[in-house]
């Protein structure tokens, strides 16, 4: 219990008092707080946005037109969604745990390689039926995103190594490893990417069935997004409804107390760490089969990995929300593209986190605004 | 309320506390409190856990602002917004938990705050200085030692001497004897008497009738943050009295505890070494054991191993020599995992970083231990209907006083949160119990309510181990008792169901300072000083 | 690829890491952990330049980098201090807002052209020892030679200093200061705002002295990453924080000396011949940072020694029952 002193007022009689909740607060609360805090940012980010010379309005009317005008532009964001999608998943299974994975990126890029040196490399020939590519380059994406985060879980485990560190060096790195690949071993003629992917290798797009449905005609829409939305259901029911997720559930709260109830601490670290860059890779297989059909720098080490943990924490972790908000966070960067500065969706990015961080100093203490009492 | 006029004849108050109110979310810690403290005199101020005591205290020492009251120093009012303005005003407070830095020297630690030195830290002209305040009061340390090298009872010197360092006028002492075994309280009290001939005004703030009678001249009563007894002569006032006015009702001091019925030998600890978290030695060498049907006690001052001897029994600390049987199966290479599986239950000491877990649920909280085995979990998945049906189970046999069984723990009482754990660690019907402090914190009737279910154990032939600071705790519950010094055993008194006598409690008082048993035999009770 | 050239342009490459590692050190001192060096650094090399550019004054450049940097990690403190949040996540935060911001308001930097530099120059007589004056004192930076200077005294002032003791007891058992009269609040947003302006002077040492110029995300690369890093390695004392910044500050300059020469220790030189192999050599920094990690956190466990005690925990005054 805080004393009230922290941070009292006193202004005309009036004052500020701040008091621990003692209770639990109605169910929509967290939610307005939410959206207050997300309408905060922007207005702050606005703010902003004219400092730099933009016109915060039509910005934000852009972001909005840009990606929930029609449906061609709707497909486009959910496609954007996609891989935000399943890093942020891979980011709050592993918040969850107190585990700070900031390499979901790395992962992520780690995830895309796996995949791709299926086709490349080659395992698989190039006429393999497309099921069979699909599921091994989707093995070796997770396969590499795990081996991604076994490296910092380990480290943290058995050396008492800073997770923090040790997972964003490790995105340094792996941007390194792929443009080796990229540059040198697997580029195509020189250009700095690898040649396109068989098409067997891509998963399918809405617009393949666009001979049976004609509104499909042009919609990028893969079946990443299924993966995604298949992989939180799941990781929903692994954080909620399993014995593994009581654990990580317990261990995140309170490892002490997880410690004193039997439960394996450094086991539990290397694994969840496994399947957060699991998540994390095949998210990075899903981009580079569904969307870019080629191991390329740019399009991969977009910054997916980052972003997937501002959704994570928007989303408070749970996998369902997690869905929403990529939608919206895929639209953000998908709008953001055109906009002028360039670095406008990674700011309003920062600034809505920084937002919800203080705002949910709201969901810990009440505050009341109290006429100033006998003194 | 009692209210007392001072006499104008009398020497002016050093302080003076009037209508002091002080609330926090939910509690009203001083509600209108008065108090008064006259110069050079040793002042007690009594009251249970919660009674609100360390609050009003709190006030006096600058940390918390009071709602509403008065506090006036010689005479004068005063408005104290830091601990600083207070110590400016000549008081000083000495808190439960020490307020050292440890990994500071003593003069560093005694020269926080203050306003010389200015800048440049020379320490060894320092070191002199602080030797010779504390040559005056007879407190003897080594300045430049670092504090997590000292004793507690050290420790408690270094702090005397910061405060006295600053001419603190008036001392505040919370709870000063709690880390202390008895021999060491002697030392205090004559410390702390040839302070109060030396002019200061002491405050000493204590749940224990005993050591008030003892050591006061003027005792003051808190009830549920309401004062029943303003600066009472001490020497006109019986224990009963004072017992009264602390709980409002007479407390009977014997539990109903039947005759013992040990049977087989269900725990035992030979001869184990283990290291605490500094990598020193903390266990050297103890052994005891436990049999069905009884609670063994351990006594000891607080730091002599007691934590670390409950952890490598419940395998969260490795031995480093040395065996662990449980039924005959030995645990040292075990981990917690496989004492819970083999009918351990343990309530540890510290009920929110390690009993629970503060944003989970009740339900979460109760099924910590059973959530491996159906009916919670199938097939690697668990039923929450069936952890929900036995959550509230146990709320209402272990009467937890919640609103549902969703709400998080951080949200429950002291005493709520232990009997969760309570239910927790009973119904899962253990044949062997770790209880460690488990009463600390927690107010009178939470108290009883605990010692009758450890005793409930003890019947429903469980094995108990009470690891206890508090000496009526263990003598009222306890078959035998163990006492532990610096790791090691110092023997193993039999306790009979009769009240203790006073030379029993000195024999133990004895070996929590360090005299083993037969050594006390050889020599005779009394001949230590 | 000579040594001496190697060492000097080591010290010079540090010094961005030594201010951002010592910046670092004083707020985790006071228990702070802010992880938004690498924010805070970008936000610095932004305003040093930008600033530079349209007054000509890299003095001025200077001082407002330190002042953007420095209002920055006032969210930081505000976020953690006064609201209590984890500050782990504010920092990550921190990195975003900074990251985005430097973004924004430094669009269209990088065309922007050369800028006045600060002064390099050579120490008289100092500069004339053999093997250490070509190292640390012919040519360099004005702001190596005040990492120098500030690098003894930080170390001073924390250990054998009033307010150096202060500083200490707020990290190490805030209740205990308080309980003296220390405001714990007001010290912790005091060296979170200086550990923000010396990361600011890092990121100005970039764009103004070691790399000059912008390039959005690239102008720090991590470094402000590496100087989280280096402050467990350094075990929050600012002498060994010089040895480890100026030890990266090395590796940097070899692996770009190593990927130029036509032949190797007697060798065809494969870093020339294959430059793609160079990613390899570009690994190295985070590689090193990871094994610096390892070999600290070793180092700490084994002398019982580590972080200070209330590192990450927001002080909350009058924790009750507890």
């Amino acid at each position: 219990m805080a004393e009230s002193t922290a941070l009292k007022k006193k202004s005309a009689g009036y004052r500020i008092r701040i008091e621990p909740r003692l209770d639990v607060p109605p169910a929509w609360y967290p939610l307005l707080v939410s959206v207050g805090a997300l309408v905060l940012a922007l207005f702050l980010g606005g703010i902003l946005i004219m400092f730099a010379g933009g016109d915060p309005l039509k910005s934000y009317q852009h972001i909005a037109r840009a990606s929930f005008g029609n449906i061609g532009v709707l497909s486009d964001t959910i496609v954007k969604a996609t891989p935000i999608l399943l890093a942020a998943l891979a980011c709050s299974v592993a918040f969850r745990m107190k585990l700070w994975n900031i390499g979901a990126e790395g992962q992520f890029i780690m995830g895309a390689w796996g995949a791709s040196a299926i086709v490349l490399a080659p395992v698989l020939d190039k006429d393999s039926p497309r099921w069979l590519f699909l599921t091994v380059m989707a093995l070796a994406g997770m396969g590499a995103g795990a081996l991604w985060g076994f490296i910092p879980g380990f480290l943290k485990a058995k050396l008492n190594v800073n997770e923090i560190i040790s997972t964003l060096m490790l995105n340094y790195i792996a941007v390194a490893w792929i443009n080796f690949w990229i540059f040198g071993v697997w580029s195509e003629g020189g250009f700095q990417m690898s040649p396109k992917f068989p098409l067997n290798a891509w998963l399918p797009r809405l617009a393949d069935y666009a001979k049976s449905v004609p509104a499909f005609r042009g919609l990028t829409t893969h079946a990443g997004l299924l993966i995604g939305v298949f992989a939180a259901l799941i990781l929903w029911l692994i954080v909620y409804r399993s014995r593994w997720g009581y654990e990580i559930r317990l261990i995140g709260d309170n490892a002490n107390a997880a410690r004193y109830a039997g439960i394996n601490i450094t086991g539990n670290i290397i694994y969840v760490m496994m399947l957060s860059g699991a998540l994390a890779g095949l998210g990075g297989m899903s981009e580079v089969s569904g969307m870019v059909h080629r191991l390329q720098t740019a399009p991969i080490a977009a910054g997916y990995g980052f972003t997937g943990i501002i959704v994570a924490w928007l989303a408070k972790l749970n996998p369902l929300a997690i869905i929403l908000v990529s939608v919206l966070f895929g639209a953000l960067i998908l709008a953001g593209r055109e906009i002028q500065p360039s670095g406008v969706p990674k700011m309003i990015q920062g600034i809505i986190l920084v937002c919800l961080i203080a705002s949910d100093f709201l969901l810990r203490y009440r505050v009341r605004i109290a006429r100033a009492e006998e003194d | 309320m009692t209210q007392t006029i001072p006499i104008s004849s009398e020497p002016p108050l050093a302080v003076e506390m009037r209508g002091i109110v002080k609330k926090f979310p939910g509690v009203l810690a001083n509600d209108h409190v008065d108090f008064e403290l006259r110069s050079g005199e040793i002042h007690a101020l009594l009251g249970e856990n919660g009674a609100g005591k360390s609050t009003l205290m709190n006030v006096l020492a600058g940390l918390y602002r009071q709602e509403a009251g008065v506090i006036k120093v010689k005479g004068k009012p005063v408005e104290f917004h830091s601990p600083r303005d207070a110590i400016k005003a000549g008081i000083g407070m000495i808190h439960q938990h020490f307020m050292l830095v440890p990994s500071q020297t003593v003069t560093e630690n005694v020269l926080l705050g203050l306003d010389n030195p200015r800048f440049f830290m020379r320490l060894p002209q320092y070191d002199a200085k602080v030797t010779e305040v504390g040559e005056r009061f007879g407190l003897k340390v080594d300045p430049r030692a670092k504090i997590w090298q000292l004793s507690v009872g050290e420790q408690q010197r270094v702090e005397l001497l910061k405060m006295l360092y600053r001419g603190a006028d008036v001392l505040i002492m919370d709870e000063p004897t709690a880390v202390l075994a008895p021999q060491e309280i002697e030392g205090l009290f004559e410390i702390l008497r040839s302070m109060a001939a030396q002019g200061k005004s002491i405050i000493f703030i204590s749940h224990k009738l005993q050591e008030v009678t003892a050591i006061a001249d003027r005792v003051s009563v808190l009830r549920r943050g309401v004062a029943t007894a303003l600066g009472v002569p001490a020497k006109g006032v019986t224990r009963q009295e004072l017992a009264r006015l602390m709980v409002g009702r007479d407390v009977v001091f014997s539990l109903d505890k039947k005759p013992g019925n040990p049977g087989d030998v269900v725990l035992e600890v030979k001869d184990v070494y283990a290291d605490n978290d500094k990598g020193l030695p903390a266990l050297r060498g103890f052994s005891l054991n436990v049999r069905a049907g009884e609670i063994v006690g351990v006594a000891g001052v607080a730091g002599n191993g007691q934590s670390e001897l409950a952890q490598v029994i419940t395998c969260l600390r490795k031995c480093r020599k040395g065996q662990i049987l449980l039924n005959g199966k030995d645990l040292s290479a075990q981990n917690a995992l496989f004492g819970i599986q083999h009918g351990m239950a343990y309530i540890p000491e510290d009920r929110n970083r390690v009993g629970s877990a503060p944003n989970l649920s009740v339900t979460d909280n109760v099924i910590m231990k059973k959530y491996r085995q159906p009916p919670i979990s199938r097939a690697g998945l668990l039923d929450m209907n069936a952890a929900t049906k036995l959550a509230n189970e146990l709320k209402e046999a272990y009467e937890i006083i919640v609103p549902h069984v969703s709400t998080p723990v951080r949200l429950l009482s002291g005493g709520n949160l232990q009997r969760v754990i309570l239910a927790r660690e009973i119904s899962g019907l253990p044949s062997f119990m770790v209880a460690v402090q488990p009463t600390r914190g927690l107010d009178v009737g939470a108290i009883e309510g605990v010692h009758r279910l450890l005793l409930a154990q003890r019947e429903a032939g469980a094995a108990v181990l009470l690891i206890s600071e508090e000496l009526e705790e263990l003598l009222s519950l306890s078959d035998r008792v163990y006492v532990i010094y610096e790791g090691k055993s110092m023997g193993e008194v039999k306790i009979g169901s009769a009240e203790p006598d006073e030379s029993l409690i000195e024999t133990i008082g004895l070996m929590m300072t360090g005299s083993p048993l037969e050594k006390i035999h050889k020599e005779g009770v009394g001949a230590h000083g | 690829m000579d040594l001496i050239i190697i060492l000097q342009a080591g010290v010079a490459t540090g010094t961005v890491l030594l201010f951002a590692t010592i910046g670092e050190i004083f707020a985790e001192r006071s228990g702070v952990l802010n992880l938004g060096v690498e924010g805070m650094m970008l936000i610095g090399a932004m305003t040093a330049f930008s600033v530079t550019i349209k007054t000509g004054n890299p003095w001025l450049g200077v001082f407002m980098a330190m002042l953007a940097a420095g209002l920055l990690s006032q969210a930081h403190a505000f976020i953690t201090i006064t609201l209590h949040a984890d500050q782990v996540v504010s920092g990550l935060a921190l990195t975003f807002l900074g990251a985005g911001i430097s973004l924004v308001l430094g669009e269209g930097l990088s065309k922007a052209g050369t800028v006045s530099l600060l002064p390099n120059f050579s120490i008289p007589l100092l500069s004339q020892i053999p093997f250490i004056g070509p190292i640390l004192f012919t040519k360099q930076s004005i702001l190596v030679y005040f990492g120098y200077l500030l690098t003894p005294l930080a170390w001073y002032y924390i250990n054998h200093t009033r307010p150096g003791l202060n500083l200490r007891s707020v990290g190490e058992y805030p209740a205990a200061a308080d309980s003296l009269g220390i405001n714990v609040f007001r010290l912790r947003y005091f060296y979170v705002f200086l550990g923000g302006l010396l990361v600011g002077l890092a990121g100005a040492t970039i764009s103004l002295a070691v790399s000059p110029g912008w390039f959005s995300e690239l102008t720090t690369a991590g470094q402000g990453w590496i100087a989280v890093g280096l402050v467990i390695f350094a075990q929050w004392d600012p002498l060994r924080a010089m040895l480890g910044s100026y030890a990266f500050g090395a590796l940097r300059r070899l692996i770009l000396d190593i990927q130029g020469p036509t032949v190797l220790f007697g060798f065809d030189n494969p870093f020339y011949y294959n430059p793609y192999w160079g990613f390899f050599l570009q690994m190295l920094p985070y590689a090193f940072t990871v094994i610096v990690l390892v070999i600290g956190s070793r180092e700490a466990m084994r002398k019982r020694l580590g972080a200070p005690a209330a590192l990450g925990e927001p002080y909350i005054r009058g924790e009750r029952g507890k």
